[in-house]
């Protein structure tokens, strides 16, 4: 209210101006000599209310000229001049109506304006009305940047005034927006505001939220008798309710007087403490005051001799809650507006709501991908050849390490990714056939041996790793299109390097039923597969079969290696934090089947995200649960979600 | 002609004498009570190999002689000292606190008491209220049952789940590891009510014992030792029997042993909780000796190893399980301990710290390939044992069965 008083007198000053001495600041200025020279954030405003009202063309270059701390009073007349500072002890004036060199002063004979953060922001804010209708477009932005992180009523007018005339059809929607914005915030007329309330129901906006939020923001209140009138009373509140429970609606009371204060045990103890009389206290010897029932009785007895307040009661505090009344009230008064707005925020809770379900389900659907990346190779040598290799993790990290050489050679993040890919298949391609020619080969038939000598050779690789590129983190760049996200409102967005991976996934599905359908080698695998002797015999190498298995499964953990390490720090470990999320998407998808691997990475990807979502503090109790329920899953489906049947199941 | 138990198995009366002779060389040797030349660190840790040696033998008769190679005894191990660790902080902490609070003019009750212990014990994880399960924390005779209670209870009802779906082989060991996983996972958090990442500490100093840490070693050296040869002589006797013929019938041939009638998962259910008992004692003789104890012991890379120190000690003995469990174990504290001496090369020096992970990957591949009777195999050598000509085949067609060169006539 004061404030719009001073903006009425203001205006009305400036209008007396106006007619005294047509299109000059400078008798502005001197209207307000004393405040302006004073620069007291108390008693400013009305000053800078005057030069922003003036209408003056040279109203914003002296409010720049004040803000950038550059305005000099003359000591003689007390007249204000924009300074520019030619040495050290002098300083040539510009005069703010005529814009011309007035003279050259020595410093002692001028004061020089060092408005403070607070009037300054207060001169930013007058700005802001000019800066709206400024000529250049960044700056336009810039003010109306202001506005959003710092709305204030006086701005309204200002930003309302500027929407008609402005040329850039983004800046004009932005600024409509913002206007509707404030229009909630700040508008006098209650209609207006909930009818800009209602038009902006539905909207997504985080700026929205932070606007209708402040409105219904709550505060309890208690009061003796009845509620208060005139207040925009939310709710009555009953003591001993599961949101508000009786302790907290008598430490209300205590918190507004209306109550003692409750003695705490540890205040007890202090007061006992105190009035220790020659080895008792009220009568109680020292030693007995170990149990709570003999620090009652001396406390009693020292609040019965006056000494501390006494203790109050359950019965003191039924009484007292009984005795008032408890409410919650709105910060906003008017009734109307809080009640659309509580609309408002309903209906964009629930649109807010559908939306987050989307973006889980992409979360969950990009780490389906990671899982599914990562399972696929793993998978495939389970599958086939029906042997479980821990050092898959490491081939993962291998492939992820390639990436990273690649990118020490060819600095060009597109061109090494390109390279870097077929790279760390042939890596890994190569490692795998090794190890399965080397070792696996000779355990075919102990598939708990196979992993535990694959396990020796994972610690083995691990260390390797370590050695050659130490324990920090390498970083393997994305190239730069594959920065930033797709963002398709204030919540669902996706980053384009999980789209990536996506489509890495569906391509590698693609390939991988190509090759089992489509080719030679799928052909001899499957019937491998399903009965290796039978295919011996049928002129089928079985040994050839799964080396060449083996290499594709390894080669596939290779790519997802690069793939993993765009996201995530390349380090030793980066194999083993996969591992076992590997093996569950296998055991609980089922192995020997590339659909059963899909459902169980979906299936894992979606589990973890879900219980992320249920408890978003805690990814450790998600994984905690998610293999808990693995466990119980397999109670039901022992093989898994597709289980092989017949006689390629192996009993 | 029924002959005695020691008589049919000769070997348990020769560990015994090793073991007995071993304790008393080292106390001989020790700071403690003895001539000094063993330093009470030292003594600790032959303590704690003694530990692991009884969880390797608990490993053995649940992968070398059932053939189900479970990746998660480290788990109950774990929860062992866990459980032992929770009374002695307690009891700890209420020492302390007590003896603090009787500086106060007014004498603390009980619940004050019980109160500042909390606020010991949690403010690390910022809490000060004791959660459900530390409700028995002040009593060492419960936690000492419980120490075989809880983990016995997790083996029985995941053993319960896990084998009566028929999970068997790869599919096994893997729920087995995620059932390490979740668990370490669960203790990881800060409301688990076992301190988080910080775990239990201060486990080395017994709550009312002045003596000093000497001498306190050479007890845990000693009631380490005694576990041992107990374990030892009850799994002696559990695969010396008709029960060790049924548990060596599941891991050759399970379908076999079904069909004759034998309820497979219950001997399976029986032999995995017992081990997960065995392990757990281990775990409490071993954590207060290594002082600490946090949920990244638990991880399941550690249940890896206790599998490869069976397979480099050789699986299907007991022996065996000690012998790698010791070696292995002994070894890689030389190792990473940095006194083993660097190897110069002229163009590269081998540093045993970082290049014991990849000595021990590899030889433990090389056992797995051409030893499979592992370091027992040694013995077998001097005792003119060989193994059976099966002509290439194994014992069994299980997974888990032993091989032709494993087994011994």
């Amino acid at each position: 209210m004061l404030r719009l008083l001073l903006a009425g007198l203001a205006i009305l000053l400036s209008c007396l101006m106006a007619t005294a001495e047509e299109g000059a600041i400078q008798p502005v200025l001197q209207e307000h000599r004393e405040v302006i020279a004073k620069s007291s954030r108390k008693t400013i405003a009305p000053a800078i209310d005057a030069i922003a009202d003036s209408g003056l063309p040279q109203a914003q270059r002296v409010l720049e000229t004040w803000a950038a701390k550059s305005m000099w009073m003359r000591k003689s007349d007390g007249y204000f001049f924009a300074g520019e500072k030619l040495d050290s002890k002098t300083y040539q004036l510009l005069d703010f109506d005529s814009g011309e060199v007035v003279g050259t002063f020595a410093k002692k004979d001028l004061k020089q304006l060092k408005p403070n953060s607070g009037i300054r922001a207060m001169i930013g804010t007058a700005l802001v009305r000019f800066q709206l209708l400024d000529a250049d477009i960044a700056k336009r932005q810039a003010a109306l940047t202001s506005i959003q992180r710092d709305p204030e009523a006086a701005l309204l007018a200002p930003l309302r005034a500027s929407i008609a005339d402005e040329p850039d059809a983004g800046l004009k929607a932005q600024k409509q927006r913002l206007e509707r914005l404030l229009t909630i915030g700040y508008d006098d007329d209650t209609a207006a505001r909930v009818a800009a309330i209602e038009g902006m129901s539905g909207d997504l906006g985080v700026d929205v939220r932070a606007t209708l939020n402040p409105l219904v923001a709550k505060t309890r209140g208690v009061a003796p008798g009845a509620a208060p009138q005139g207040v925009n009373i939310a709710a009555i509140l009953t003591p001993g309710d599961d949101d508000f429970p009786e302790e907290e609606a008598y430490d209300l009371l205590v918190a507004e007087g209306f109550a003692p204060a409750r003695v705490s045990k540890d205040e007890v103890r202090l007061a006992l403490a105190e009035n220790i009389e020659g080895g008792s206290v009220g009568g109680v010897p020292v030693a007995q005051l170990d149990k709570d029932e003999t620090r009652a009785r001396a406390y009693a007895a020292l609040a019965a001799a006056g000494k501390v307040p006494p203790i109050v009661t359950a019965a003191d505090v039924q009484t007292a809650l009984a005795a008032h009344v408890f409410f919650e009230t709105y910060a906003e008064s008017s009734a109307d507006v809080t009640t659309a707005a509580q609309k408002a925020l309903d209906t964009i809770a629930l649109k807010v709501g559908v939306n987050q379900t989307l973006d889980l389900t992409l979360d969950a659907l990009s780490l389906a991908s990671i899982y599914f990346l990562a399972a696929i190779g793993l998978a495939i040598t389970f599958g086939v050849m029906g042997v479980i290799n821990m050092a898959h993790g490491e081939f993962i990290m291998m492939g992820a390490y390639t990436g990273y050489v690649v990118q020490q050679i060819i600095p060009d993040h597109t061109v090494s990714i390109i390279v870097a890919i077929p790279l760390a298949f042939a890596v890994t391609f190569a490692a795998g056939v090794a190890m399965e020619r080397l070792v696996i080969r000779w355990l075919y038939a102990r598939p708990l041996e196979t992993l535990l000598a694959t396990f020796g050779i994972s610690i083995a690789l691990q260390q390797l790793a370590k050695n050659i590129f130490g324990t920090q983190a390498r970083p393997l760049t994305a190239p730069g299109w594959l920065d930033g996200a797709l963002v398709m409102n204030d919540v669902v967005s996706i980053s384009y390097i999980r789209i990536a991976i996506f489509i890495l996934a569906l391509i590698f599905l693609g390939v991988f039923l190509f090759i089992m359908k489509r080719t030679r080698l799928g052909l001899e695998t499957r019937a491998v597969t399903q009965n290796p002797r039978m295919a011996a015999s049928m002129g089928i190498n079985p040994g050839r079969v799964n080396m060449l298995t083996f290499g594709l499964g390894s080669g596939i953990a290779g790519i997802a290696g690069v793939a993993i390490g765009l996201f995530a720090k390349v380090t030793s470990e980066l194999g083993s934090d996969y591992i076992v999320q590997s093996f569950m998407t296998v055991v609980v998808g089922g192995v020997g089947n590339i659909w059963g691997t899909l459902a169980g990475a979906a299936m894992i990807g979606f589990l973890q995200k879900g219980i992320e979502w249920l408890n978003p503090s805690n990814t450790l109790a998600a994984q905690t649960y998610m293999i808990v329920f693995i466990i119980i899953f397999i109670q039901f489906r022992p093989r898994g979600i597709i289980a092989l049947k017949g006689r390629a199941a192996g009993d | 002609m029924q002959r005695s138990f020691i008589a049919r198995n000769p070997s348990v009366l020769i560990f015994l004498a090793c073991l007995a002779l071993f304790t008393l060389m080292v106390t001989v040797l020790s700071e403690g009570l003895g001539v000094g030349m063993i330093s009470t660190s030292f003594v600790k840790t032959l303590g704690k190999t003694l530990c692991l040696c009884l969880i390797a033998v608990a490993m053995d008769l649940i992968w070398g002689f059932t053939g189900i190679l479970s990746l998660g005894h480290f788990a109950f191990f774990g929860l062992g000292g866990y459980m032992i660790g929770m009374w002695l902080m307690y009891e700890r902490t209420r020492l302390i606190v007590v003896e603090s609070l009787s500086q106060a003019e007014i004498p603390p009750t009980s619940s004050e008491v019980v109160d500042a212990i909390g606020n010991q014990i949690f403010g690390v994880v910022g809490s000060s209220e004791f959660p459900l399960i530390w409700a028995f924390a002040d009593s060492l005779f419960l936690q000492l049952v419980l120490v075989v209670l809880v983990p016995g209870l997790l083996a029985l009802v995941f053993g319960w789940l896990a084998f009566r779906s028929r999970v068997t082989g790869v599919y096994l060991s893997i729920l087995t590891q995620a059932m390490t996983l979740a668990l370490a996972l669960y203790l990881f958090q800060n409301d688990s009510g076992l301190r988080g990442n910080n775990g239990l500490s201060g486990l080395q100093n017994l709550p009312g014992v002045e003596v000093s840490q000497d001498v306190v070693s050479l007890w845990f050296l000693w009631a380490s030792a005694f576990a041992l040869g107990l374990g030892y002589l009850l799994a002696a006797w559990v695969v010396s029997g008709k029960f060790g013929s049924v548990i060596r019938g599941i891991r050759d041939n399970e379908a076999r042993v079904r069909f004759l009638g034998y309820s497979v998962e219950a001997y399976k259910l029986m032999i995995f909780t017992l081990t997960a008992c065995i392990a757990a004692i281990a775990g409490a003789l071993y954590y207060p000796q290594a002082g600490i104890i946090n949920p990244a012991e638990i991880a399941p890379i550690a249940s890896i190893y206790l599998a490869v120190w069976v397979a480099i000690g050789g699986r299907g003995r007991l022996y065996g399980a000690v012998i790698g469990a010791a070696f292995v174990s002994l070894l890689s504290t030389w190792f990473t301990g940095g006194q083993a001496p660097d190897i110069p090369l002229g163009f590269y020096t081998i540093k045993w710290v970082d290049w014991w992970l990849v000595l021990l990957g590899l030889s433990f591949v090389a056992v797995t390939l051409f030893a499979p009777k592992g370091m027992g195999g040694l013995v077998d050598l001097w005792t003119q044992r060989r193994a059976p000509n099966r002509h290439g085949a194994d014992l069994g067609p299980d997974d888990g069965a032993l091989r032709e060169q494993e087994a011994s006539e």
